[in-house]
This record gives structure tokens, C-alpha cells and sequence, in this order.
């Protein structure tokens, strides 16, 4: 067993865990947080997608270990204070969902594209959501989403 | 599903990750960024009983300017690489592969060296590395030694690191003011090449002077397509004249036959990208 410690959330944590830990595993067996869930078993598929030190990664790819002493935020960080994050209320507004399996990873993924580039191309949302796949084929809702988070009149009644 | 135990050893300088490779041999696996070892660990297709994660130590990421080269950190990450100022301004084919290496969030957590190091023949930092002639820095109990591209790869998934060595750094001689292109041909995105051409060319007044092309997956190892480069000294940057010298593309590849297509669709295929490759390394 190692021990880690990592702010997930806005919340200090500290573990024990096997090293073969994968990070998507720990947040949803150990903190209960299972708003991030395992869609593939080959990381290509982005449901598991968190935020780690400010960036993007798939959680199915990371050990815990590996996350030991970082900062780590989940789809059920993004909400503060009981309002809704401007990307987690667009994809509500425009319908960026089907069965809602892919959203947490495709929301996560989303607000880190936005803040590498605040305002990108249709093209460029859809290539920044490579690595997300939506099984329903949903995928001209989310790319309106994304479009009206980031400030774009392309969004709901495009 | 998870992988197989192991025991981690997370060291923090470079020496001390020597040593615990020395200690534990082949039963240890060396952990960059993970993104090609822990589907394999997941798939339970290995199962080494030590890991010994690079993650923790600091001098082996970064990018920093060494006269006439650039010098990548193993251990930095894709994303890191690829904005990279020096990077974009002096080894730019670099940057252009990177952007269609994977996705975000692998090139944010994936690094420059491990992908060079897993040397899969499909992966897109081969090929513009050893059209660019880097040399490969690699550290052992003995001290550093460094290795030119071309005997870097070996084999498929084999290079010339050694079982008690640790690739640490890559130097990327200066192409400055030189346009480049990383022509990918995939069928879906996020798919490995199917063939993809790296090309960098040095212009002077509608000539091309000098160029450098480098093959992803035409054989078991990253391809430098010197015929071609040869033929397209002198040449001006005209479809017609770049066409005739991608015909070269194919001379000393060895291309896989696979489900995405065999062996005479990847040579057609390498010919054509080269061809889109050049001129638009060339602006043209």
C-alpha cells in the first residue's frame, strides 16, 4: 500500500492504496464520487475525464499514485455554490445529451478546451472533443453547447 | 480492469531511477506518462512486478535552447512540447505532429521521450524526429551517451536503450524559417496513422533548397525518405516537380499489411502524402 494525499474538489483527501490504483477507480470506490465513470477499457473513449493540476486527463490513465499530491476536479466539482457551471448549463439548455453516459467526461473536456482557447471554431470544438466519444452519435448538440458557453450566438437556435 | 500488482518506486532524480533499474532488471517497467504502458498494464497484456515512475523527477522536463539545437526534456508532455515557443520557432515539424498526436487529454498527461522510447512504428513523433536528425541522450550507470535517430529505432516497440538506461533527452538541431507539414491519413479521428508524412523544406525563392521527410509506419521503424529529399533539391515547389520526386517515397520502406490496409494501398498512400506533405511544407 501507498500513502497519498491530494486535493480533489476543493477537499483534502488521504489514502491508502494498492499502487495499481487507477485514479478513476479511487475517486469512485474510495471518495464515492461517481459522477466520473469508466466508458472503455482502452482510454479511448474520455468519459472518465477529470481535471488534474489544470489540465485535462483521462482518469482510466492515471494511477492514483501518480495523482499523489496534486489537484484534481470532477464533474461534481464544477457546480459552486449551487449554480450550475456556464458549461454544465449549456449543455442542459442545448440538449447536449442523449442517454448522458459520455456528459461528465464531455463537459469536463469541454471547459478545458475553453480554457486553452475561450473562443475556438466549430472545427476546432470538434477536434478539442477527439477524445470523447459519444456512443448515442449526440454529437451536433454538444458542439452547440460548447458554442454557446463559450459566448457564441450558435448556440441554442442555431 | 486493473492491472496486475506491482510494486512503485517513484524516484526523484535520475540516479536513483538508475539504481533501482540496476536493482530490479527485467522485472522492472520504466512509467513516463503512461498513456501507452497502462492500457497495456490494464489489458494485462504485461504485468511487470516493479514500476518505477520518471514523474517525479523535475530535470527531465522542459525545453531549452542549446546553440545550434533545442533540448526536449523526456518527461515533458506533449501538450508542453508542442506550445513550446523554441519548439514552434526552431523545430516546428515537431509541433505539427503533436497537434494530431492522439487527443488532448493524452498529449496533456503523454511525454515527448516516453513516446519515442515505446517506439511504436505507427506513432507520430518517429517520423519527424528522425527527418529533423535528432540524437537521442541516453543515461546509464556509466554516464550519458547519445545515439543519432536513425540507430535510435531498432525495431518495432525496440530501440537503442539499453535495460539499464533511461532515455533523458532529445536535441533537435535548429531548422529555423523552415515550413513544415505532418500529413496524417486516418480513417476515423483519434485512430493511430495509417502512414503519415513529416516534412520540413527550406525555400528560397520559389526553389526548395534543402528538405527533410520523414515515414510513419512504411516499416517497423520511423523511415527517412532521403531519395525523395535528394530529389527535391534544386526543384521548384510546383505540383508537378514535388509529385515526381514523391514517387521515391516508397524506396526502403518495408510498409505492414494490416485491417486498415495492406502493404501496395500503404505505399500508394505514401506517395500521395508525401507529395501534400512537401507542398505544403513549401507554402505552396
Amino acid at each position: 500500500m501507498t500513502k497519498i494525499t491530494m486535493m480533489v474538489d476543493g477537499a483534502k483527501v488521504a489514502d491508502d492504496v494498492e499502487p495499481r490504483t487507477l485514479l478513476v477507480q479511487y475517486l469512485r470506490e474510495q471518495l464515492g464520487k461517481t459522477g466520473t465513470v469508466v466508458g472503455c477499457d482502452t482510454s479511448n473513449c474520455g468519459a472518465c475525464t477529470v481535471h488534474m493540476n489544470g489540465t485535462s486527463v483521462k482518469s482510466c490513465n492515471v494511477l492514483a499514485v501518480q495523482a499523489d499530491g496534486a489537484e484534481v476536479t470532477t464533474i461534481e466539482g464544477l457546480a459552486k455554490d449551487g449554480e450550475l457551471h456556464p458549461v454544465q448549463e449549456a449543455f442542459r439548455d442545448c440538449h447536449g445529451l442523449q442517454c448522458g453516459y459520455c456528459t461528465p467526461g464531455m463537459i469536463m473536456q469541454s471547459v478545458a478546451l475553453l480554457q486553452e482557447n475561450p473562443k475556438p471554431s466549430e472545427s476546432e470544438i470538434r477536434e478539442g472533443l477527439e477524445g470523447n466519444l459519444c456512443r448515442c452519435t449526440g454529437y451536433h448538440n454538444i458542439v452547440k453547447a460548447v458554442q454557446q458557453a463559450a459566448g457564441q450566438s450558435e448556440g441554442v437556435n442555431a | 480492469m486493473i492491472p496486475a500488482q506491482f510494486d512503485y518506486l517513484a524516484p526523484t532524480s535520475v540516479e536513483e531511477a538508475l539504481a533501482a533499474l540496476a536493482e530490479h532488471g527485467d522485472d522492472a517497467k520504466i512509467l513516463a506518462g503512461g498513456q501507452s504502458l497502462l492500457p497495456v498494464l490494464r489489458l494485462r497484456l504485461n504485468a511487470p512486478e516493479v514500476v518505477i515512475d520518471l514523474g517525479r523527477i523535475d530535470s527531465l522536463r522542459g525545453v531549452r535552447d542549446d546553440g545550434d539545437a533545442i533540448v526536449i526534456g523526456a518527461m515533458t508532455p506533449h501538450s508542453v512540447v508542442g506550445s513550446d515557443p523554441l519548439v514552434n520557432e526552431h523545430a516546428e515539424l515537431l509541433a505539427k505532429a503533436i497537434h494530431d498526436l492522439a487527443d488532448a487529454q493524452i498529449r496533456h498527461r503523454g511525454t515527448f521521450g516516453g513516446a519515442l522510447a515505446h517506439a511504436d512504428p505507427a506513432g507520430d513523433l518517429g517520423a519527424p524526429a528522425v527527418a529533423l536528425g535528432s540524437q537521442f541522450v541516453i543515461q546509464g550507470a556509466n554516464g550519458t551517451r547519445t545515439v543519432d535517430a536513425q540507430e535510435f529505432f531498432v525495431d518495432l516497440f525496440e530501440t537503442a536503450i539499453g535495460e539499464d538506461e533511461i532515455l533523458t533527452e532529445i536535441r533537435v538541431p535548429k531548422h529555423t524559417g523552415w515550413g513544415s507539414h505532418y500529413e496524417k491519413f486516418v480513417r476515423v479521428a483519434h485512430q493511430w496513422s495509417i502512414v503519415a508524412v513529416a516534412a520540413a523544406v527550406r525555400s528560397e525563392g520559389g526553389t526548395i533548397a534543402e528538405a527533410r521527410v520523414g515515414l510513419t509506419n512504411m516499416g517497423n521503424t520511423p523511415i527517412r525518405a532521403h531519395a525523395v529529399e535528394r530529389a527535391l533539391v534544386g526543384q521548384p515547389a510546383t505540383e508537378e516537380a514535388v509529385a515526381a520526386a514523391a514517387a521515391h517515397a516508397t524506396e526502403g520502406t518495408n510498409p505492414p499489411a494490416d485491417l486498415n490496409g495492406d502493404a501496395d494501398y500503404r505505399r500508394h498512400l505514401a506517395g500521395v502524402l508525401t507529395r501534400r506533405a512537401v507542398l505544403a511544407a513549401a507554402g505552396a
